[in-house]
């Protein structure tokens, strides 16, 4: 301990060689990068980032500049950019009650696929956790919705959803339950609510891949502790298992609400927004925009309002929710010398 | 390890560089070559016109690759590339085509409001001195295509939309003439509803196939000169375009249309509105010549309903101001390219000649609009279609492509809320004339 604190960094006689020439390397590292500008490391980082730096620059800052220019013009999608209508085209997007249905089914889908996914997802989790038989077939059945592609999944779902003639309304035809005359899809009511499902169904298994990736980082020895010590099952899971799994699951509901609010493809293939309007999202909002009437300018303010909308929610999320787990990486950021401590203590 | 380490790296980034730099000079080198071949072509008399067509399969597609050789053997030095591609792929690319200025010389075109935002783009080539003949041949069919007078394109095929009925159903539900009222019609529904059979399918997912509807009832209520000042003035305060929706209102109230037709597509797979009707679920449908043909992809044996294929033109509506027989159509035309060469000119108006429009008629590809061709027309339900086309005092281009695809939009997804019984007759006129008056 004392050589490692009053000398951070240095080797000591007692560090394994792989080790101690580690520590010279970050040593003479950190002494060069005080000297000046360390080129070699700004080569390195150049070299490896520019790729990925040039992509993102070609595939989404210049499309998202072209979409904020596209939104002061009204354009038909070809001819130069001449009509500029200033800030009309975002009034019309705000103010289009079918927007701002968009938005609200948006919300909605945030918030039900968290409420549903969480806790069925850590109830499988949890199951598939444990030592049962088949359990590798299971977690595959759990993941297969999730692997497929979303247009084979959709047409899949409204082909079993067809009103009369589908399984679904043939299956509770013969116990008796009634089915709606529209069916699911097609009655207003009814069709946010069945996307819904589908949706659950769809992105399930991703929830319960990455929480049981999350299971597996926790110790047993904190189980074994508190079994030891009485706890029951459930009170294990609540007061062990379900803390550790934290930051997974708060990056689970990141990855989920950012999909939620670009959600296009398994909408459009079940009810392209419709039926009146009632499944729109701002993704669907935008393509009929664009793609169907032309109106690039009034899609492309919508693209933007969607941007916004996700970047604030993405930051806000990152600073109050995901930043307990970010602060928990600075202190990890020196733990060589404190690592090798104990070890030169024991030897 | 360090020292190998650092080599590797050295290495590695002066392969990146190498291999960068190669990239440079080989783009440099291809646009080099690009362009030596491109002087090469003009500097040699030839002309390469770009064609672009849907006819991506059978016969149709043998056809047009035949059609471009005779022409390139009729006229030495030119070359034509034909692209046949599938009809929604060849509207994305177009879209894209014109977005970014490289063009096909021939191209599909289908009218109206449309072709109009193209021209003032100036996206399309003025062919109406160079196709003199051919424009006297067609007649008024090329009104769709004319903008201030000047002719923009040639249709090729026009055709009319109307009820594509089951005759075994009918039959069964003991029906023996089709409607041509609507008193009529309303009879017909309850014959069917009474003998079990569903009676219309519609696609209203798509939300055109709902709005064919209005456009006829609006056919039907409105007079042709109430229409084209309409179509002028983007104003619609005429009570018949009311009147319009009105007549749609009581037919959706009687409730005649396939259970979840709020969803249903228009004509893929065997639940769309084709598919219901091909395979019998329900007894009619209202939609355009291409009917059959989609009713026969969409059936295992490949005939649709075959000999039970029956076809009736849209009820007259009573007191209605419109013109009777007015038939709702749309066609394709073949358009040029701004900088097309006028071999291009010259390729369309053979495209539309006695003996190539004689072949697509034979090949039932569409409804001809040269009359020489009119006998061609194999399939007898096409040539009633095109009798009823021929018959009509004038076709009025289906109002979305008429005024374009901005309006058009708004009044298809308002015509689609009232089909979900969330809009009245009068918010139809309402967010049509919205969306008008952002486009002036």
């Amino acid at each position: 301990m004392t050589t490692a604190d009053s000398a951070p960094g240095a080797p000591s006689a007692q560090v394994p060689p792989l080790e101690a020439a580690l520590n010279a390397r970050a040593a003479s590292r950190r002494g060069r990068r005080r000297g000046g500008v360390d080129v070699r490391t700004a080569l390195e980082v150049t070299l490896f980032v520019a790729p990925a730096l040039v992509l993102m620059a070609v595939f989404i800052v210049w499309p998202v500049l072209r979409a904020v220019q596209w939104s002061f013009f009204r354009w038909k999608g070809y001819g130069p950019l001449e009509d500029f209508v200033g800030l009309r085209n975002y009034v019309s997007v705000l103010t289009s009650e079918v927007f701002q249905g968009a938005v609200l089914h948006n919300l909605i889908i945030v918030v039900a696929s968290i409420a549903i996914q969480l806790p069925l997802g850590l109830l499988i989790a949890l199951l598939l956790n444990r030592r049962i038989r088949g359990r590798a077939a299971l977690r595959t059945i759990i993941f297969v919705p999730y692997v497929l592609a979303e247009v084979i999944a959709g047409v899949v779902w409204v082909q079993l959803l067809q009103p009369q003639y589908g399984i679904i309304d043939q299956w509770l035809g013969a116990l008796g339950l009634p089915s709606p005359e529209q069916g699911w899809l097609g009655t207003p009511d009814l069709a946010l609510s069945t996307v819904i499902v589908v949706l659950s169904w769809k992105y399930l298994g991703m929830a319960v891949i990455l929480l049981l990736a999350g299971m597996q980082g926790v110790p047993d020895e904190l189980s074994e502790a508190a079994q030891i010590d009485g706890a029951s099952y459930w009170r294990t899971q609540w007061h062990i298992t379900f803390p550790l799994l934290g930051p997974t699951m708060r990056t689970w509901a990141f990855l989920s609400m950012i999909g939620s609010l670009q959600l296009f493809d398994m909408v459009w293939i079940l009810t392209k927004g419709g039926p009146a309007n009632a499944t729109t999202t701002m993704a669907t909002f935008l393509l009929t925009e664009g793609q169907r009437r032309s109106n690039y300018g009034i899609a492309s303010a919508a693209s933007v309002v969607l941007f916004v909308v996700a970047l604030v929610l993405a930051l806000l999320y990152q600073r109050f929710i995901l930043s307990r787990d970010n602060t928990v990486d600075r202190p990890a950021k020196t733990p060589r010398p404190r690592r090798s401590t104990p070890k030169a203590v024991t030897a | 390890m360090r020292t190998s380490l650092r080599g590797t790296t050295a290495a590695l980034a002066t392969l990146a560089v190498l291999s960068l730099a190669a990239c440079g000079s080989g783009d440099s080198g291809d646009g080099g070559s690009g362009d030596a071949t491109g002087d090469g072509g003009s500097g040699g008399d030839a002309v390469t016109i770009t064609w672009w067509h849907n006819s991506n399969t059978g016969e149709g597609k043998d056809y047009y690759d035949q059609v471009a050789k005779d022409f390139e053997d009729a006229n030495p030095g030119v070359t034509i590339e034909v692209s046949a591609m599938q009809h929604e792929d060849m509207g994305t690319k177009l879209d894209a085509a014109m977005q970014s200025g490289d063009m096909p010389d021939i191209f599909m075109e289908r009218g109206g409001g449309e072709l109009r935002d193209k021209v003032d783009a100036g996206l399309v080539k003025d062919i109406t001195d160079q196709v003199g003949d051919q424009l006297d041949v067609i007649g008024g069919q090329a009104a769709g295509w004319q903008v201030d007078g000047q002719t923009y394109a040639l249709p090729f095929s026009l055709g009319v939309v109307g009820f594509w009925y089951n005759k075994d159903l009918f039959e069964q539900a003991g029906i023996t003439d089709t409607p041509t009222t609507w008193d009529e019609f309303y009879d017909v529904l309850d014959k069917l509803e009474a003998a079990g059979i569903t009676p219309i399918s519609v696609g209203a997912g798509d939300k055109w196939p709902a709005a064919h509807y209005w456009y006829y009832f609006a056919l039907r209520q409105c007079s042709e000169d109430t229409i084209k000042d309409t179509v002028a003035s983007l104003e619609f305060t005429d009570e018949c375009w009311v009147r319009a929706g009105e007549d749609l209102e009581q037919l959706v109230a009687a409730e005649p249309f396939n259970p979840g037709f709020l969803t249903t597509a228009a004509q893929s797979g065997a639940t769309s509105a084709s598919g219901l009707l091909a395979t019998g679920k329900v007894a009619m449908e209202l939609a355009g010549h291409w009917e059959p043909g989609v009713m026969q992809g969409l059936t295992e044996d490949g005939q649709g309903l075959g000999e039970a294929t029956g076809w009736f033109a849209f009820p007259e509506v009573d007191g209605g101001d419109g013109a009777e027989g007015a038939a709702l159509g749309g066609g394709d035309a073949w358009a040029a390219s701004a900088d097309a060469p006028d071999e291009a000119v010259e390729f369309i108006k053979y495209l539309l000649s006695d003996e190539v429009q004689q072949g697509f008629a034979e090949l039932d590809m569409g409804l001809p609009t040269n009359p020489a061709a009119r006998d061609s027309v194999s399939d007898p339900a096409l040539a009633q279609l095109l009798e009823v086309r021929d018959s009509a005092p004038f076709v009025q281009l289906y109002f979305d492509t008429e005024f374009g695809q901005s309006i058009g939009g708004a009044m298809n997804d308002a015509i689609a809320l009232l089909f979900a019984g969330q809009a009245t007759p009068q918010d139809i006129v309402d967010q049509t004339q919205a969306a008008a008056d952002a486009e002036k």
